[in-house]
């Protein structure tokens, strides 16, 4: 292909033209060291060359370049964003690795060799042999309480987090309880404070001694981290204070799960509402084995037609 | 499930086609080529160069015209496309006192030798609307001097300073070959190499308002221009196996030596400091946003105290990317449902615990 045609999301297939998953060889040999150092460090953040991609910073550059680096022709991919497969953004990833590399992409996790993600981790427990790579805007867990890199460094370098410890406190002095939902701190073998990128809390339980290999890559402040197999990963709390995670009064209206995380749908333009599971392979194979939730509301429009005198020209072809 | 926010393939290869539609605009129109952008729209050319970090007149006009003319989606391109260029060496310094100057003014000497030269410039258009441009009209030539400019024009800061009271700017002896920030991350503290290699690419409206803001006296340093040119320099490459530098050819460059105020320190006499800036093409305003920001980042090192966002490195280097920014600004457009799910538990939590302590509250009032 012309070099000079930017990747559009379709087509299948190694792109001519570009290195085997768009990165060159040198680049990700210098991203594999510094994966390398952070599975050796576990939670601690190595400064990476990042590279500019043909995506945009802040929609998965990190995540995208670690999986460059770390996937082989025998790979399966498969990638989500908010626990779903056919969000925009997960469609255009995975678009972007079957045209650079021909892998073969899933949306079943126990399929997939490498799951990249943003905001989730799937319900379906991954096994060892198994990558998770996460999608990270903020590296710093501490950034919000001190904005200076130079200061964050050294506040990790003498495990000075009583800072973070002194926020969750007046949380709870303030609101009764910890007020982070997402994003929550956490403790990585017993060394390091790490961010575990804007997963729900939900997730983090998942993270402690969880047999795959997971890895970070936040692309545009050029950090990457790790957490290897079967390494401690403990949410901050207090004794007093024991860490939660989200519960739901209701279950999957689709798969009937009482265990899932669960996303709330606006099913009607009249207040109504329900909740599914945010994980949809999970839900998808939960439903095919034969449980049912207790179904949409009435009413829900699974394809909502054209909102009237909005105008705009429609392209030939698209479904109405 | 959500269908707003969720989309197959097909939804987005359906949108890129009707973008692609949008950027031809009405057919009945001529298609605008790739050489057109080049020669007539050549400052944003130059804009696209300088923060896309690539000399490339030709790809930062084709980045212009798929990017519908908007500039940071064009820089965003030309860098992209940049990152896959293989690296097979670096040039010698650009040797800007032997520019072929088609510009340059210094505002702290009345006539400097060789003469200000002022060249093709907006400062003194009055900005009416010229009408007849918009009926396709051909300017008059030009007229050309009697004598030529001298072929090269020393710089004046070097060639009016015999007294050093404006400070003199030698290579560290013991430095290090700067470290390229495309390849590797910015680390604090940041030598000034590094700074001026983020400021150049860094975008030209946050320098300007930077620069802007300490003029305002936030960061004040008490600027003077001391030299801003604009011609053609030659590049240098010195392969290893010919052991001599060989032409590759000239580039078109603007750069400003800013003159500054200082007080003197401990260390050093009072004297004047410089801020340096430069940019690819024709770019004066970027050039010199960038001094200034460039001298204000000097407070540490000269003593000053840090007081103002433009002095302050950290806030500077890490923001100045329009690329960066434009990204993890514009990602806010990405679902984020499940991060909101999470905060519509944790808020409706606490709304109840709040509901019965009012209500335990008027309870006992009512006692």
């Amino acid at each position: 292909m012309n070099a000079m045609t930017p990747p559009t999301i379709d087509g299948a297939g190694e792109e001519e033209g570009y290195s085997f998953a768009f990165l060159d060889e040198q680049t990700k040999r210098m991203i594999r060291r510094a994966i390398l150092k952070a599975v050796a460090i576990p939670g601690h953040q190595i400064p990476f060359g990042s590279r500019e991609m043909p995506l945009s910073y802040g929609w998965g550059t990190g995540g995208i370049q670690v999986t460059a680096s770390v996937i082989g022709r025998d790979d399966t991919l498969k990638v989500i964003d908010q626990g779903a497969d056919d969000t925009t953004n997960a469609v255009s990833i995975r678009g972007f690795f079957r045209r650079m590399t021909g892998v073969a992409t899933t949306e079943r996790t126990e399929d997939a060799t490498i799951v990249q993600t943003r905001h989730r981790i799937p319900e379906t427990k991954l096994a060892e042999g198994q990558v998770i790579v996460y999608q990270v805007p903020i590296p710093e867990p501490l950034r919000w309480l001190e904005p200076r890199e130079t200061e964050t460094c050294k506040m990790h370098g003498l495990a000075e987090y009583g800072a973070m410890h002194v926020k969750l406190y007046e949380d709870i002095v303030r609101f009764g309880r910890i007020e982070t939902a997402y994003d929550y701190p956490v403790m990585v073998n017993g060394r390091y404070l790490m961010r575990p990128s804007p997963i729900p809390k939900f997730d983090n339980p998942k993270m402690d001694y969880m047999p795959a290999l997971q890895l970070f890559g936040a692309g545009r402040e050029k950090r990457i981290y790790a957490v290897p197999p079967y390494t401690s990963v403990k949410s901050l709390d207090f004794e007093d204070h024991p860490f939660e995670i989200e519960r739901w009064e209701h279950t999957c209206a689709l798969c009937g799960s009482g265990d899932s995380f669960l996303d709330e749908i606006v099913a009607d333009d009249k207040g109504g509402h329900a909740f599914v599971c945010s994980d949809t392979d999970y839900c998808g194979q939960r439903s095919a084995e034969g449980h049912e939730g207790t179904g949409m509301p009435e009413g829900y429009l699974q394809n909502p037609p054209p909102r009237s005198g909005g105008g705009g020209r429609r392209p030939e072809g698209e479904p109405t | 499930m959500y269908v707003a926010v969720k989309g197959g393939e097909r939804a987005i290869a359906n949108a890129h086609a009707w973008l692609a539609e949008e950027r031809r605009g009405d057919v009945a129109v001529p298609e605008l080529t790739v050489a057109q952008i080049r020669e007539q729209q050549r400052l944003a050319v130059d804009r696209v160069m300088t923060e896309g970090s690539l000399y490339d007149p030709d790809l930062a006009a084709l980045a212009l015209k798929q990017a519908r003319g908007d500039q940071v989606e064009a820089i965003f391109l030309l860098r992209a496309y940049r990152t896959t260029l293989t690296r097979f060496g670096a040039t010698l310094p650009l040797e800007t006192s032997r520019m072929t100057v088609r510009r340059r003014v210094s505002a702290i000497f009345k006539d400097v030798p060789g003469g200000q030269v002022l060249g093709p410039t907006f400062d003194y258009t009055h900005r009416l609307l010229d009408f007849t441009l918009a009926a396709n009209g051909e300017p008059p030539a030009a007229p050309t001097a009697e004598t030529p400019l001298a072929d090269t024009l020393p710089g004046v800061i070097d060639v009016l300073n015999r007294e050093s009271l404006i400070e003199t700017e030698v290579a560290p002896q013991d430095a290090a070959p700067p470290a390229d920030l495309t390849r590797e991350p910015l680390r604090f503290p940041a030598s000034r190499a590094m700074r001026l290699q983020n400021l150049a690419r860094g975008d030209e409206g946050f320098l300007l308002a930077l620069g802007y803001s300490t003029q305002r006296g936030y960061g004040r340093n008490h600027p003077f221009a001391g030299e801003i040119r604009f011609g053609e320099v030659t590049v240098e490459f010195e392969a290893p196996e010919l052991g001599f530098a060989v032409e590759l050819g000239d580039i078109e460059l603007t750069e400003c030596q800013m003159v500054n105020q200082f007080a003197g320190s401990k260390t050093e006499p009072p004297q004047f400091t410089r801020g340096y800036g430069t940019s690819f093409g024709h770019g004066e305003r970027k050039a010199m946003g960038m001094a200034l920001v460039d001298r204000a980042l000097r407070a540490a090192e000269l003593g000053e105290e840090v007081t103002s966002p433009a002095q302050d490195t950290e806030f500077v280097l890490y923001h100045s990317d329009n690329v960066e920014a434009q990204g993890f600004v514009q990602h806010l457009k990405l679902p984020h449902y499940v991060d909101f799910q999470s905060e519509l538990t944790v808020i409706r939590a606490m709304r109840r615990t709040a509901t019965q302590a009012r209500e335990a509250a008027l309870a006992e009032a009512a006692e």
